[in-house]
């Protein structure tokens, strides 16, 4: 092996160097592909009126979006298919508690989905925010919606301040709602 | 079951660690029973995959929510033919089905070489185990089909609709995996005389009939998927120039090219380097198209869902780049040729000129798939590049690879006798020009066109010529009779049958691509419309309410110009829960000349008013016979002769005469 190595040529070594070369830019400009990642695009509705809506609970009485103005308000759109919903629901339920006495709103709107299973889903999994159903998918075409699970976070004055395409982090969506209430506290 | 699936796909991993292992120092140390070990290994490596596949399909079938991949690609309505072909109808799934196929083709290699076994083999087997233990790993860890969810679903969230739409897609993944992954065997032989030092030309010998083969499957698998997309998406096309699509075509176009010029190398022992390269580059391209379509890394509509497997191809494509290339370059001096060209007019010419034109189309393909890519690169910017430019720019590369596939089979090997080719070249020549001569007197006015036709004529009857001609002279002969003559020269005879195909599917692709009408009408119930001499009444809607979906059937009846009925078309619409969007179904009655093809678009006042799509496109029926014709000429060159040992046994002593030969000469 040694030996052979010693005997290349000059044309061998520079051919070598030609193939690191190329692969290393082919590989560099592939590279930049991966790095975008979809769900961090800006949304276009983010820094604008939350859409007004008014949707039947579940199992209670409907929920009017603009009736909340002055509170925080977590619109979660999910569906009792989608398993990125089971993966931040503690997540959306753990701020809801932790922040229900203190102006914050947590609302599950269901997508696409029968009222059966968004009700055993609801049941099974302890859901205890309220939940509405966009029957029509009218709200969801309204926030543009481009699957389940996305939240939108809108603060008291009804204008949308953060959009998190995929399940929401715990830690992040924590964070956010305390920058909302400590400007206001402010 | 998750827990099952997992440990079975991390053994199947050992195993395969082993097993590359063992082949590895086998090839080193040259010990016999290494390298029997590691042939055997390949055997348990393709019962545990299997294994694991086979727990994925019960989880699918058994309704396993608790397995994630199955509550996100199956749901209890779905019905069980769709739930099992979830198997492969998103990512993490497919890659089970992946490692499946690729153990296969390892234990194929096995059972091949289990006695006769060539100086390569281990480092070969070594090389394959190399790429299971890449798909293994991927499948250990980015990707994860078995992982758990701690609170399952009652019920999943079903197929996507696309894909529960039609059993095509029961076929059509399959037979392109076969396709992608065979290419892995040709690809380990070659890096295997690489690497043993071995630049003679034992391998391809070896390894043609494998990449036949393979090349069956990339044709059928290819194929399939325009008919999935001509049958099921409604757009009235069968190849959008995706970039999905585009990335499966350049493996093909490479093997294309090896297939004709491995016989420069078994023949007169030229293009050693190129054929080298032409597998390499064809197994690279195959790597670079699982990475483009499953990285998400391009838009399409055959991207996978987002999943973080896009580094581990990407490390996986530089090592088979470096790895491939770089022992290229360093074997250099053992893959020089002393054969060269004696006459540009010869076989030997031909067949170098089919494979420039065939890797001119490949890299114009190349380029216009990875251009938006570079571009977003360099600036930001998001382009697309479309249909127009490769169509613009691969269709006279096509038109000249027929002039060549309808000349080249009639020039003898070295130099030609160019009277005998002329006098051969007399029947197919007057043929084209009559056909190029009625189709501009029928009105077509394309210079692209009426050369299509022509030359696809061109290809059809020199085949068919040639064919016929080694016919007449079995006929002629005294003990052998027309059959016996067919079987005698089986590879040219399979050849031609190729090309035969070959004609069929340029004449139906020059037809349909640029003969084809359209049009887009709203008609009320009870309405009509005339459209290419056919009266099209919207009849009915009917609502069929399915337990995994809805399904709307418009009735439209076709009524010919001389008032007798040619029937009905029932294109649908189909509302799944988990879509945002209708899904349609076209509905076709395909003709031999003509397709009249019905797409429903959208539906008004409850079905009282609908709007449709009509096509009348022709010669599509041409292209999928013209493709299955191509692709059982490919296995009737693959098929394994009687007397298989002897026919390799013959490959082996050229190949020995060749080099005593060259040794002599030196």
């Amino acid at each position: 092996m040694r030996r052979r190595l010693t005997r290349l040529t000059r044309r061998q070594t520079r051919l070598l160097a030609g193939v690191g070369v190329a692969v290393a830019v082919i590989v560099a400009l592939l590279a930049t592909g991966l790095g975008r990642d979809p769900s961090v695009i800006a949304s276009p509705l983010v820094g604008r009126t939350a859409p007004n809506f008014t949707l039947p609970q579940l199992d209670g009485p409907p929920v009017t979006l603009s009736r909340l103005r002055g509170q925080v308000v977590v619109i979660n759109f999910w569906a009792s298919w989608c398993t990125e919903c089971h993966v931040e629901q503690a997540a959306l339920d753990q701020a809801w508690q932790q922040f229900r006495d203190s102006g914050v709103v947590v609302i599950g709107v269901n997508f696409q989905d029968t009222a059966g299973a968004a009700r055993s889903y609801v049941s099974t999994t302890d859901v205890t925010y309220p939940v509405v159903e966009d029957s029509d998918s009218s709200t969801a075409l309204a926030y543009g919606l481009r699957g389940v699970p996305e939240t939108f976070v809108v603060n008291e004055s009804g204008r949308i301040v953060d959009h998190v395409i995929g399940p929401v982090d715990e830690a992040a969506l924590v964070s956010e709602i305390n920058s909302i209430l400590l400007a206001r506290a402010r | 079951m998750s827990q099952l699936g997992t440990y079975l796909l991390l053994f199947g991993l050992v195993v395969s660690c082993y097993g590359l292992l063992a082949a590895a120092v086998g090839a080193k140390t040259g010990r016999f029973a290494l390298v029997e070990s590691a042939r055997r290994c390949a055997f348990g490596v393709l019962a545990i995959v299997a294994a694991a596949n086979a727990t994925m399909l019960a989880a699918l079938l058994t309704n396993d929510f608790a397995i994630r991949y199955v509550a996100d690609n199956s749901a209890r309505e779905t019905p069980v033919f769709f739930k099992a072909l979830s198997l492969w109808a998103a990512d993490d799934g497919s890659l089970l089905l992946w490692n499946l196929i690729l153990a296969g083709y390892i234990a194929a290699v096995a059972v091949r070489f289990r006695r006769d076994r060539p100086p390569t083999f281990p480092y070969a087997l070594g090389v394959l185990f190399t790429v299971q233990v890449f798909y293994l790993i991927l499948i250990n860890g980015p990707a994860r089909p078995f992982a758990s969810l701690a609170d399952p679903p009652a019920d999943g969230r079903g197929p996507a609709p696309l894909l529960q739409n039609h059993p095509l897609m029961a076929v059509h993944p399959p037979f392109l995996y076969l396709g992608f992954i065979g290419f892995t065997v040709p690809f380990a032989f070659g890096i295997a005389a690489l690497l043993a030092g071995q630049g003679s030309d034992q391998w391809v010998s070896l390894i043609r009939r494998w990449t036949l083969v393979v090349w069956c499957f990339l044709t059928v698998g290819l194929l399939l998927g325009a008919l999935w997309s001509y049958s099921v998406l409604g757009w009235g096309g069968y190849w959008a120039w995706d970039p999905v699509e585009n990335v499966a075509l350049l493996p093909w176009l490479l093997s294309t090219a090896f297939l004709h010029s491995v016989m420069l190398q078994e023949r007169r022992g030229m293009a050693r380097l190129w054929n080298i390269a032409l597998v390499i580059g064809a197994f690279s391209l195959m790597t670079f198209g699982t990475f483009l379509t499953r990285a998400n890394v391009l838009s399409s509509v055959h991207a996978f869902a987002q999943t973080s497997v896009g580094p581990a191809y990407l490390a996986f494509l530089a090592l088979v780049l470096l790895a491939g290339f770089g022992l290229v370059a360093w074997r250099l001096p053992t893959l020089r040729t002393p054969a060269s060209l004696t006459s540009a007019i010869s076989r030997e010419g031909a067949f170098v000129a089919n494979n420039m034109l065939l890797l001119a189309a490949a890299a114009i393909i190349l380029l216009g798939t990875t251009f938006p890519l570079v571009v977003e690169a360099v600036s930001g910017q998001q382009v697309t590049v479309g249909g127009p430019y490769f169509r613009s720019s691969v269709t006279p590369v096509f038109l000249l690879i027929l002039l060549l596939a309808g000349t080249a089979p009639l020039l003898p090997w070295r130099s030609a006798n160019r009277s005998r080719a002329l006098r051969r070249l007399r029947v197919p020549a007057a043929a084209a020009a009559l056909v190029m001569i009625a189709t501009a007197w029928a009105g077509v006015r394309q210079v692209t066109v009426v050369a299509g036709f022509g030359l696809a004529t061109l290809v059809f009857v020199t085949s068919g010529q040639e064919i016929l001609s080694g016919l007449a002279i079995g006929r002629r002969g005294l003990r052998g009779g027309a059959v016996r003559a067919l079987v005698r020269g089986r590879r040219r005879h399979a050849g031609l049958v190729v090309h035969l195909g070959l004609a069929l599917a340029a004449a139906g692709i020059t037809a349909s691509s640029s003969l084809g009408q359209q049009t887009q009408v709203t008609l009320k119930t009870g309405q009509s419309t005339v459209f290419g001499g056919q009266v099209l009444r919207y009849q009915s809607l009917h609502t069929d309410q399915q337990p995994q979906r809805i399904v709307l059937t418009t009735t439209v009846s076709v009524t010919n110009s001389s008032g007798e009925t040619a029937g009905t078309l029932d294109p649908r619409m189909n509302l799944y829960p988990a879509a945002t969007e209708p899904i349609g179904s076209p509905s076709i009655h395909r003709g031999i000349v003509w397709d009249l093809y019905a797409s429903l678009i959208s539906l008004q006042d409850d079905g009282g008013t609908a709007t449709f799509r009509f096509y009348r496109n022709p010669g599509v029926n041409w292209l999928w016979f013209g493709g299955l014709v191509m692709a059982l000429g490919g296995a009737a060159a693959a098929w394994p002769g009687r007397r298989r040992n002897s026919d390799d046994d013959q490959g082996a002593s050229a190949v020995r005469k060749r080099a005593a030969l060259e040794a002599g000469a030196l």
